[in-house]
């Protein structure tokens, strides 16, 4: 099946045509150790972004699910907080933190597009995070924390020791599955002009007329999340007795 | 039935209950409950379901808030806003009808995660007596396993172990073997029966009506949130005094539950 489509891609009459335009050994050793360096910028934002979000959307998810009514303003701060970085596409938020932020000329805030644009990710990600978080935390049962205060823990103690664990450990798979997309969506930051793999290999595409350089960003991309696809179906085996479903 | 109602409370027990009042809405379950379970003593609490057995133990326990009265621990008020309720329920144990362990955490660390992060214990002394009350309640080969690994009875016993290990001043049992199946039962028993052979001071709401007459010292039947009959077990069991006793067990032996 895959050799038929195999045959039927190679034997056709514009592959030598589409060989050399996308799959041009010189071009790809040309433009490959550009693209590479390059790309360490994409594994760097992603890195420190990626702390952010989990620590942002656990503090949120936190917060929203708190019961004590002193938190309610919070806990409307969150929810607000969500429904907007939710609603608004990534690629949007990155243009207004990039452009935007700097153009109102404030005193003490960065300029710089490559942290701009970070922020921006970081926000959008960090309220996916904390939709799935939240998700987790209100999956486990009220006995659970009964239980937890009867043994004689306060509050605190009982998120902390009995119910982050318990949800953090079911939302393991949709988490990962928000880390590739994001991953991935590092390449945006290319709109606000910073040269990580995909802008780097769209101008050697540009330079040489040929696209390359396109394909050997899109192999580098890969070569990070198919790992952390294989670590998603890992954690996610339906024989794996820390899912959560056991009870 | 003695002066002042079957439910007597004079403020001298370890835990008393002074006419407790507890509605969820519209529904009024609890209609004015006074009880006193003493020092040592086990007090069962019979009723049919819905009684309220349940929701009275949720507030002894605070984790409920009650709507009027008062309940005691050793003379003390612990129903008053003021008052912490950790502090309140790191002094009693509670086992919940469906075990409710810790599933992410081994049969050791349900025992000793309280008692430890609540200050009461360290860690090495908390495991040592985690593992001792494991062996001699013959758990001691399923310290590192996960409860989900355990049957309903040991599981309810590793809960019962969780509950008293610390040391509380009273037990609060919530229908511990009603989530069992029938062969599973005698083992989580007699446990309770070891505890209270210790002197344990326990409330124990149940069904088993066979084990609230050997092991309570008093019954005390609960009947549409107010408590109709308190008094020594045998009395209460075989020979009640109240005709809604008489027919609450009336229907148990029918049901063949007793
Ligand atoms: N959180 C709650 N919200 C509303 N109603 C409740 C709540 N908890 C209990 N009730 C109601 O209060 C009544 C007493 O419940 P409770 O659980 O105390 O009874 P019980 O005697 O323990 O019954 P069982 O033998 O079935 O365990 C029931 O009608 C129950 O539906
Ligand atoms: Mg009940």
């Amino acid at each position: 099946m895959l050799g038929g489509l195999a045959v039927a891609v190679f034997t056709s009459s514009g592959w030598p045509e589409v060989k050399s335009q996308f799959f041009s050994v010189k071009a790809f050793t040309d433009s490959f150790p550009g693209i590479l360096s390059a790309f360490w910028i994409d594994v760097k934002v992603f890195l420190i972004v990626e702390v952010v979000v989990l620590i942002l959307g656990l503090f949120v998810a936190v917060v929203r699910t708190s019961t004590n009514p002193a938190l309610f303003p919070f806990r409307v701060l969150g929810a607000v907080y969500c429904d907007v970085f939710r609603g608004i596409p990534v690629v949007l938020l990155i243009y207004l933190f990039g452009f935007g932020i700097p153009a109102l000329a404030l005193q003490g805030v960065p300029t710089d597009p490559l942290i701009l644009g970070s922020i921006a990710l970081a926000l959008a990600y960090g309220s996916y995070v904390a939709e799935v978080f939240r998700a987790g935390i209100l999956s486990i049962h009220r006995t659970q924390v009964e239980s937890g205060l009867a043994i004689g823990l306060n509050r605190l103690q009982t998120l902390r020791h009995v119910v982050l664990p318990q949800a953090v450990r079911r939302v393991r798979p949709p988490l990962l599955n928000d880390f590739i997309a994001l991953q991935k969506d590092v390449a945006l930051l290319a709109v606000v002009g910073v040269i990580e793999a995909y802008r780097q290999a769209q101008i050697d595409a540009a330079a040489t007329f040929n696209y390359t350089p396109l394909v050997a960003a899109a192999l580098l991309y890969l070569a990070v999340t198919i790992p952390m696809a294989r670590l998603l179906d890992y954690i996610s085996r339906p024989d794996d007795p820390s899912r959560g479903m056991a009870k | 039935m003695t002066e002042g109602g079957p439910g007597t409370a004079d403020g001298a027990g370890v835990i008393d209950v002074l006419s407790v009042t507890k509605a969820f809405g519209e529904l009024e379950v609890l209609k004015g409950i006074d009880l006193t379970v003493g020092e040592h003593e086990a007090v069962a609490l019979i009723g049919a379901s819905g009684s309220g057995k349940s929701t009275l133990l949720r507030c002894v326990d605070l984790l409920e808030e009650v709507d009027g009265g008062d309940i005691l621990l050793d003379g003390e008020v612990i129903t008053d806003p003021s008052v912490d309720p950790v502090a309140v329920r790191k002094k009693l144990g509670f086992v919940f009808q469906a075990f409710n362990l810790f599933p992410h955490l081994d049969v050791l660390e349900n025992i000793t995660l309280g008692a430890v992060q609540s200050g009461q214990m360290k860690r090495k002394e908390a495991e040592e007596r985690g593992r001792e009350l494991l062996a001699r309640f013959g758990l001691g080969d399923r310290e590192r396993e996960k409860p989900d690994r355990l049957s309903g009875g040991q599981q309810q016993r590793v809960a019962l172990i969780r509950a008293f290990a610390p040391n509380p001043r009273a037990l609060l049992l919530d229908e511990v073997t009603s989530a069992l199946d029938p062969e599973l039962v005698g083992e989580v028993l007699e446990l309770v029966r070891e505890l209270k052979a210790e002197g344990m001071t326990m409330l124990i709401a149940t069904h088993e009506m066979g084990f609230a007459r050997e092991v309570a010292d008093r019954v005390a039947f609960l009947e549409g949130g107010r408590l109709l009959e308190v008094g020594p077990a045998a009395t209460v069991i075989d020979s009640p005094s109240e005709p809604e006793t008489r027919r609450f067990l009336g229907r148990l032996h029918q049901g063949g539950l007793a």
